[in-house]
């Protein structure tokens, strides 16, 4: 992480990351610290785009409730799932 | 320091039900609306608050809000505002249909009404057979509630500063508050926002506490900004505990599982329920529960190993019952802890859930402080509403579904009196640079560089002294030495220093502002705490374990200047019913 610009964009995610429930904070900030370094390119713009949906969709497809439509969210969900 | 000014009528500090429940009243009525929040707004803690909201619609079981009224004054242990409560519960149902037209997607019943359960404390006929009372959209009541508000406010263009950072107020000579010192996350930039009246209405403050259900946002910003502008703090000592949060990590297992037949075991495989609550066992209230999990720990049979919890016992439930009338908490356990209630036990300890006390209101909203012999001085232009703020209509203790309904009745409210206030002040309080100097002086400290503590340190010590020392089990000795822990603590934070200086989505920097707050509330709790020596609703005492309404039916309030305390009587004269007289509190 010694690109400034990527190291930002590290920092803009991690403060995505602070949600309005306490189960999205935990899922999130285990994923930023330990397995977003080693996502694809493409697997890290999943990622921002998976913040980008609401709060109790993210706590029902995250707790396992129900699972994504979309393939690439339903892979980045496995993928925080798999890291918890 | 030259810091770019804005200037609006209002500015609402948070966007959460409180806030955007206002913030609408408000551009509706042209009034030209800031709403500061450092968190996208649907992204506040609101959206957590799954059970409902109260009103006494009578859609389920005969109801009004007169039962409503004295439910609460009981639930709060006779330490509530009456004419606050009455006032709360009268305007339940407006807001509750209000919200319906709006557009919140409510359950319904068969007959097309709005759908109503049953929860803890609700009766009919004061104090008589179970009420249900609390309006549901399904498990998202929060939810809905917030995006239907955000969504309303978007096209009554209320002007939204996101992802902006409250940092301290901007106040006069006479203690008057002018605005706020904002800073914006993304840039790191300073903004100075002056308003003719400002709201604050930036929720609770869970984080003191290690084990909460709290999201990690609500760390008591509002409440340290208005420790540190000179206004007391009302009845912090009143923090409510739910018995069986996941150990370490704080979410809520339900009651529902010790009402489904899970019991409490301790490292013996001891049921000790059993000691504590002989006939009800398991299902004893929170209090008691709480209490007994915590002494367990405290003597020595707690499990893990630092023997730090014990543990919930589903396993002879069978799995049919888990999946069917328990499929959250196995969904929580599966994920956070990788394993199936069905056979393996999960590790419980109590969790820190709302707090009760906040910045003394009254009734509209209006921020009041003792002022000589006058207990409740309105502070002109500012106001407060929400979980920061007392108004007080929980009293010692919140029963649940109210707290939705405190954010929309007094959001409303206070927005009301703003209006009316905008009306006789046309004008802004005149401002100078001194004063934005002096709020920036404190923002100015944390550029220091150099060698020095970690925020991250510094919190997980406050956290776990409050735990240890301000949690449910509290006697003189233990609050007396948490009130040393969190001195000590507290004088560590001019050592932090911030490794990180850049300022694009710096939240070190963020995190050490909001460690700042949430050591301030800190104080605030430890030492309302340590001083009432009764046991009234979430605050109790071994060594006091009896109300005394003769010393202590009076509300505390806190002043961070000079670390003292000061009380003031609660109102109990409603608005116009009869004074529910303090009786003792039996379920
Ligand atoms: C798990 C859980 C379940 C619950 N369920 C229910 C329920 O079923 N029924 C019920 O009645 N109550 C429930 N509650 C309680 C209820 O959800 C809250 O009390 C209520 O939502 C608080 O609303 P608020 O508007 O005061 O604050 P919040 O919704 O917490 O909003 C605070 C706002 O302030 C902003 N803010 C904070 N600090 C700053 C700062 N420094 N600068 C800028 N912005 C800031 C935040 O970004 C946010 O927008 C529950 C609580 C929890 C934890």
């Amino acid at each position: 992480m010694d690109n400034p610009e990527r190291q930002s964009g590290l920092e803009r995610l991690r403060w995505q990351c602070r949600r309005g429930l306490l189960e999205l904070d935990l899922l999130f900030e285990a994923f930023i610290e330990n397995g977003y370094c080693n996502l694809s390119d493409i697997d890290k713009e999943n990622f921002s785009q998976l913040l980008e949906y609401q709060d109790q969709t993210l706590q029902e497809w995250l707790l396992g409730k129900s699972t994504p439509e979309n393939k690439a969210m339903a892979h980045m969900v496995k993928l925080i799932r798999d890291a918890t | 320091m030259n810091i770019p000014i804005r200037r609006f009528d209002t500015l609402i500090l948070g966007a959460g039900g409180g806030g955007l429940r206002a913030a609408l009243q408000l551009a509706r009525a042209d009034a030209h609306v800031a709403v500061v929040s450092k968190v996208f707004p649907t992204r506040s803690h609101t959206v957590a608050a799954q059970g409902g909201v109260n009103a006494a619609l009578a859609n389920v079981t005969p109801d009004n809000w007169h039962w409503h009224m004295y439910d609460t004054v009981k639930g709060g242990d006779y330490l509530g505002d009456q004419d606050a409560i009455e006032y709360m519960c009268r305007a339940a149902g407006h807001l509750v249909y209000e919200l319906e037209h709006a557009g919140v997607p409510f359950s319904r019943l068969d007959s097309g009404k709005i759908y109503q359960r049953p929860f803890g404390g609700q009766s009919r006929d004061f104090g008589g057979a179970q009420a249900t009372r609390t309006c549901a959209a399904a498990d998202r009541t929060g939810h809905a509630i917030l995006h239907t508000l955000y969504q309303q406010n978007i096209r009554a263009r209320t002007n939204f500063f996101d992802e902006y950072f409250a940092v301290d107020f901007i106040c006069d000579d006479e203690g008057t508050v002018l605005g706020a010192l904002t800073m914006d996350i993304a840039t790191g930039e300073l903004l100075v926002i002056e308003a003719k009246t400002i709201l604050i209405a930036t929720g609770g403050c869970g984080q003191l506490y290690r084990t909460t259900t709290n999201a990690h946002i609500n760390t008591g910003d509002g409440m340290g900004m208005a420790l540190r502008a000179g206004i007391p703090l009302q009845d912090m000592e009143f923090f409510q505990f739910h018995p069986t949060g996941v150990a370490g990590k704080g979410m809520l297992i339900t009651e529902g599982a010790r009402g489904e037949g899970g019991y409490l075991v301790n490292k013996d495989g001891e049921r000790f329920m059993e000691r504590y609550a002989p006939n009800v066992k398991d299902l004893a209230s929170r209090d008691v529960v709480s209490r007994a999990i915590s002494i367990e720990v405290r003597e020595g049979r707690g499990c893990g190993p630092n023997a730090d919890h014990v543990m919930l016992k589903l396993d002879n439930l069978g799995s049919d019952i888990v999946a069917k009338r328990l499929p959250g908490i196995r969904d929580t356990c599966k994920t956070f802890m990788h394993l199936d209630p069905v056979d393996t036990p999960i590790p419980v300890f109590p969790t820190a859930h709302y707090v009760m006390g906040g910045i003394p209101t009254d009734r509209q909203g209006r921020v009041v402080r003792p002022s000589g012999n006058a207990p409740e001085e309105v502070i002109p232009g500012l106001y407060a509403a929400g979980e920061c703020a007392c108004v007080s209509v929980h009293g010692a203790n919140r029963l649940g579904g109210n707290s939705l309904l405190d954010i929309l009745v007094f959001g409303r409210a206070a927005a009301n009196d703003i209006l009316g206030f905008l009306k006789n002040n046309r004008y802004h309080r005149p401002s100078n640079q001194d004063y934005i100097d002096k709020a920036y002086e404190r923002f100015a400290r944390w550029e220091k560089t150099g060698d020095g503590e970690s925020v991250h340190s510094i919190r997980s010590d406050l956290k776990k002294a409050m735990e240890d020392h301000c949690g449910v089990f509290r006697t003189e000795k233990i609050m007396r030495e948490g009130v040393e822990a969190i001195k000590v603590i507290r004088a560590r934070i001019p050592d932090v220093r911030l490794q990180d200086q850049s300022k694009v989505f710096n939240t070190a920097r963020v995190e050490a502002l909001e460690l700042e707050n949430l050591a301030d509330v800190a104080i605030a709790t430890m030492r309302s705490a340590e001083a009432r020596q009764e046991s009234r609703g979430a605050h109790s005492r071994i060594d006091y374990p009896d109300r005394d309404d003769v010393r202590w039916m009076k509300h505390s309030l806190y002043s961070l200047e000079d670390d003292s305390l000061d009380y003031k009587p609660v109102r109990t004269k409603p608005m116009s019913v009869e004074t529910f007289p303090p009786k003792k509190r039996v379920y």
